[in-house]
């Protein structure tokens, strides 16, 4: 078993909500990548424009500059570019259908304990669990 | 101030992401391969986050206001309804094709080559598409 994974798994999920924490404490809003994102392209987030580039800025450009010292992990994506399209409609379909993706429900409504989010957070991971089963037998997944 | 909580907010969760393994697809695949070789490190990554978070939503509610004054996100809405399930069906199925959600997938947009960029302009469209059959519906 690889535990160096978990240890930088747990790190890195402290230091994310710890991010979570800091725009709920500071901003008084709720970080989700989903929502945040998607008031910029559907225009429902003119009220407060600047707030999100700015926090879109950093999400991209963060591990950019870590990358000019690092090399950072690959991100293993598959290189099937059709599979990708039918995905990231998908995902952007069915986060705004749905109010939210791993970090708006997962991590800032599951900690609310809001029931929406909880119930979110176990359709879209049974989805998922579901889906890699049905991909792997029809030989979509290798 | 506000824009600066924003940027640091957004930094801190982006290098947070790559730290814990979130913006390797095989990873979270992994982590819903529940019937082949399943790779536990995902829930550290999200009881990690909630941790943090659990104890800023109980400060938030004790301090009933934001540092910059801000009025805090209204109470959750309890309606467990259609839109909600169905959209997260979606969307757990396009997260198990790729391995990105959208936090990730902006995330690793820098270094995740012509997959992240593909993946990324798709949500987008997405994003943009669902907005605007909602708009010709009513």
């Amino acid at each position: 078993m690889d535990y160096s994974s978990w240890i930088n798994a747990l790190i890195g999920g402290l230091m994310i909500g710890a991010a979570g924490a800091l725009f709920l404490l500071g901003n008084g809003r709720i970080m989700g990548a989903s929502g945040i994102i998607g008031g910029l392209i559907d225009g429902s987030g003119r009220s407060n424009l600047v707030e999100r580039f700015m926090f879109v800025g950093g999400l991209i450009g963060a591990p950019a500059l870590l990358g000019l010292y690092k090399t950072l992990p690959s991100t293993n994506a598959t290189t099937n570019l059709t599979l990708v399209v039918v995905a990231g409609l998908l995902v952007g379909i069915g986060t705004r259908l749905g109010s939210g993706c791993t970090s708006g429900h997962g991590v800032c409504g599951m900690s609310r304990l809001s029931l929406r989010s909880i119930l979110s957070t176990l359709v879209y991971i049974g989805a998922g669990v579901v889906t890699i089963v049905i991909a792997r037998q029809i030989g979509v997944l290798s | 101030m506000r824009n600066i909580i924003s940027l640091l907010t957004g930094s801190l969760f982006g290098l947070g992401l790559v730290i814990s393994g979130m913006t390797d697809t095989l990873k979270v695949q992994g982590f819903l391969d529940l019937f082949g070789g399943w790779d536990p490190s995902l829930v550290f990554v999200m009881g990690g986050a909630i941790i943090p978070m659990f104890i800023a939503w109980r400060v938030a509610e004790k301090r009933g206001a934001s540092i910059i004054g801000t009025a805090l996100p209204s109470a959750p809405n309890t309606k467990l309804d259609r839109p909600l399930i169905i959209g997260a069906i979606l969307f757990g199925m396009g997260w198990a094709l790729a391995g990105f959600c959208p936090g990730p997938a902006m995330a690793s947009l820098s270094f995740g080559g012509t997959s992240g960029i593909v993946f990324m302009i798709a949500m987008l469209a997405g994003m943009y598409g669902f907005a605007m059959f909602n708009k010709m519906r009513t």
